[in-house]
């Protein structure tokens, strides 16, 4: 039962997967040696919306960094695009990780002596977005994540649902086609959970890929594919479809 | 299949400018000014102390007109480098030594001693006299010595070469002899023999043993005391700018045979000795600057450690945002040589400030190279740059994924 794109090499139009993981493994070398990441495939189409549950330790978190090219599997290949990002020099990786991948984490990680507008711009910074360009992306990306007024404010001054839009306004700010969610309302309360979901889901609506990594069964329940990962193997949960808002291809088929 | 972002080009390679660079190490320091200022110190007391110390020499080395000691520019003075209770300087020492060009007077003298105090102005044997020096000196060595006598005259070279009993006496030991006027021709006795006072001195210049003591001539002490006990020596007034050659010469002048038995030495030159005591004060100070900027160096290093394992969540996010581990060593490495550049500018400025109250205090000219200024704050980036290598080096070793997980 081992999870394949259901597509083939080449679907969506024949465009590539915006995610191919093939035989996957990840093993931290410890000591102890730990087999984080059991030899696994996935595909993800432009445009889903995915899930990502499991308990802690299963593997969540590897997986995430595999995919977000902060780290390079032990086996297997990680195609981004269909190019092999995994074996890539640290120069594209990088590039990669500036243009093409946003990431909001459960603590926020803002600079807290920077402004809002501050901390969305470092994004622009590694990304050799010219100085003058800047400005008026950073408060398009503020004003997408609803907090246009709030721009010049300190992170101590914003509650927690505000610091973590802060948070998808800066992995938005560079326009990358793929934002990577960890456990993003881990830190929050019911209603700005309630709140975040709604702005993955209206992203996700507005053309991004979306791959959250959650334990919240009400985040989860907002997108269109919810897989479970156990002991470092992946598991397509039963009756959800494997599709975002126009994903028309199966990205893992369950056997 | 078209993959634009897969290649970079220019638009899509991760990249750190220079100016993005310089306001990301300025915005760390900022985060912290207090720990920020503290970590200067160092470097500001380094650099500061090295500006001050140049600065200060320099001015110092400036002042020769206010130092300058005409008194001694013009003294040579010939020591008798033979053996003990012998003398070497020739019978005509002082005529030989005032042939030379250059020298206004000479003469040899040395300190006549006695197992008890020897002078009395009283012939009476058995009692004990008065423990006032007695100097043989030659009528040169009175005259290079620049004695006056408010009283009566010098002896001269005929009481020398007659080997007379005469004597000077310097004020104070007139008073102490109890001699105040030369009108009835006081004679005073020098273990237990008498010699007539003929002056008593007014002060002198050079040799301000002369007024503590009895003076005979140095022919006289010589057929009364024999040789000098301890070595004597010539005194030579030599005219300005001429006592270098003088001291040159006046060995082989006063004994040919053997030169090596006389040893002049002249005046150091006063800007060379003004130069010899500032360097060697500045060898001191310049190795305590060094120590400072050593210390702060080792704290910029220090802080800058510490900051990158305070901030390894921010190194992680940073690499997610698309830095190279190259990036990150940049910025850390702004960061320390930031601080360094911080600590060199405000060192300079404290220098210069210094070298300023000091030569206003003095009512000195200021003297001070502007390239050691401007070369200050240089020298602080430097060692900044310098103690951020290694903090830089672990920061960019740091995995993302490890710092994120922090």
């Amino acid at each position: 039962m081992t999870p394949s794109g259901a597509s083939g090499p080449a679907g969506q139009n024949g465009q590539p997967p915006l995610i191919r993981l093939s035989a996957v493994a990840y093993t931290y070398q410890g000591p102890p040696v730990v087999h984080a990441l059991k030899p696994l495939d996935l595909v993800i189409w432009r445009g889903e919306h995915v899930a990502i549950m499991g308990p802690s330790g299963s593997g969540k978190s590897t997986l995430l960094n595999l995919i977000g090219l902060l780290d390079r599997p032990t086996e297997g290949r990680v195609e981004i695009d269909g190019t092999d990002m995994g074996g890539a020099s640290e120069r594209d990786r990088a590039a990669a990780r500036a243009r093409r991948i946003g990431f909001v984490f459960q603590t926020f990680q803002l600079l807290a002596h920077r402004t809002a507008a501050e901390n969305v711009m470092l994004a622009q910074v590694y990304a050799n977005i010219p100085r003058r360009r800047r400005r008026a992306d950073v408060m398009a990306a503020l004003a997408q994540v609803g907090l246009a007024g709030r721009a010049d404010a300190l992170p101590t001054a914003l509650s927690g649902g505000e610091q973590q839009r802060v948070a998808i306004a800066r992995a938005l700010v560079n326009r990358p086609p793929l934002l990577l969610c960890d456990e993003p309302t881990g830190n929050l309360d019911t209603t700005a959970t309630s709140e975040l979901s709604d702005l993955l889901a209206a992203l996700n609506h507005g053309g991004t890929t979306v791959l959250v990594i959650t334990h919240n069964p009400a985040v989860a329940g907002r997108a269109g594919r919810r897989i479970m990962i156990r002991d470092g193997q992946l598991s397509e949960q039963a009756g959800t479809h494997p599709a975002g808002h126009n994903g028309d291809h199966h990205g893992l088929a369950v056997g | 299949m078209g993959l634009p972002w897969a290649r970079p080009n220019n638009s899509t390679v991760s990249r750190l400018r220079a100016r993005d660079l310089g306001s990301e190490a300025l915005a760390g320091l900022l985060q912290r000014p207090g720990r920020s200022v503290l970590t200067m110190l160092g470097t500001v007391m380094g650099i500061g102390a090295f500006v001050a110390i140049v600065g200060l020499s320099q001015t110092a080395s400036g002042q020769i007109g206010a130092a300058f000691n005409e008194q001694q520019a013009t003294q040579v003075i010939v020591r008798d480098n033979g053996a003990a209770q012998s003398l070497n300087f020739p019978p005509h020492a002082d005529a030989v030594v005032d042939r030379i060009h250059g020298v206004i007077a000479a003469g040899v003298w040395w300190p006549v001693q006695f197992s008890k105090a020897a002078v009395s102005a009283m012939p009476a044997a058995g009692q004990a006299g008065l423990a006032v020096p007695v100097i043989a000196a030659t009528p040169g060595a009175l005259a290079a010595s620049g004695a006056m006598v408010h009283n009566g005259v010098l002896y001269n070279q005929f009481h020398q070469s007659h080997a007379q009993n005469v004597a000077v006496i310097g004020a104070a030991a007139a008073a102490q002899l109890g001699i105040t006027s030369l009108e009835n021709q006081p004679a005073i006795f020098i273990a237990g023999q008498p010699f007539t006072v003929v002056g008593i001195l007014s002060g002198d210049q050079r040799l301000p043993a002369l007024e503590l003591a009895v003076s005979v001539p140095a022919s006289t002490a010589l057929r009364l005391w024999g040789p000098p006990a301890s070595p004597a020596q010539m005194l030579i007034h030599a005219q300005l700018g001429a006592a270098q050659v003088v001291a040159a010469q006046a060995p082989i002048a006063l004994r040919p045979d053997n030169p090596h038995l006389m040893k002049a030495s002249a005046p150091v030159n006063p800007a060379q000795l003004q130069h010899a005591v500032t360097a060697s004060l500045n060898t001191l100070f310049l190795t305590l600057a060094a120590i400072a900027l050593l210390v702060g160096a080792i704290g910029i290093a220090n802080i800058t450690l510490v900051a990158v394992l305070e901030r390894t969540g921010e190194i992680g996010l940073r690499r997610a945002l698309g830095a190279r581990p190259v990036h990150i060593a940049a910025q850390f490495l702004g960061e320390s040589t930031a601080l360094g550049l911080g600590g060199g500018l405000v060192g300079a400025s404290l220098g210069v400030l210094t070298t300023l109250a000091v030569t206003i205090y003095h009512s000195w000219t200021a003297i001070l190279d502007p390239r050691i200024v401007l070369a200050a704050p240089a020298a602080g980036a430097v060692i900044g740059l310098l103690a951020g290598l290694y903090p830089a080096l672990r920061a960019s070793a740091i995995e993302p994924a490890e710092a994120l997980r922090r």
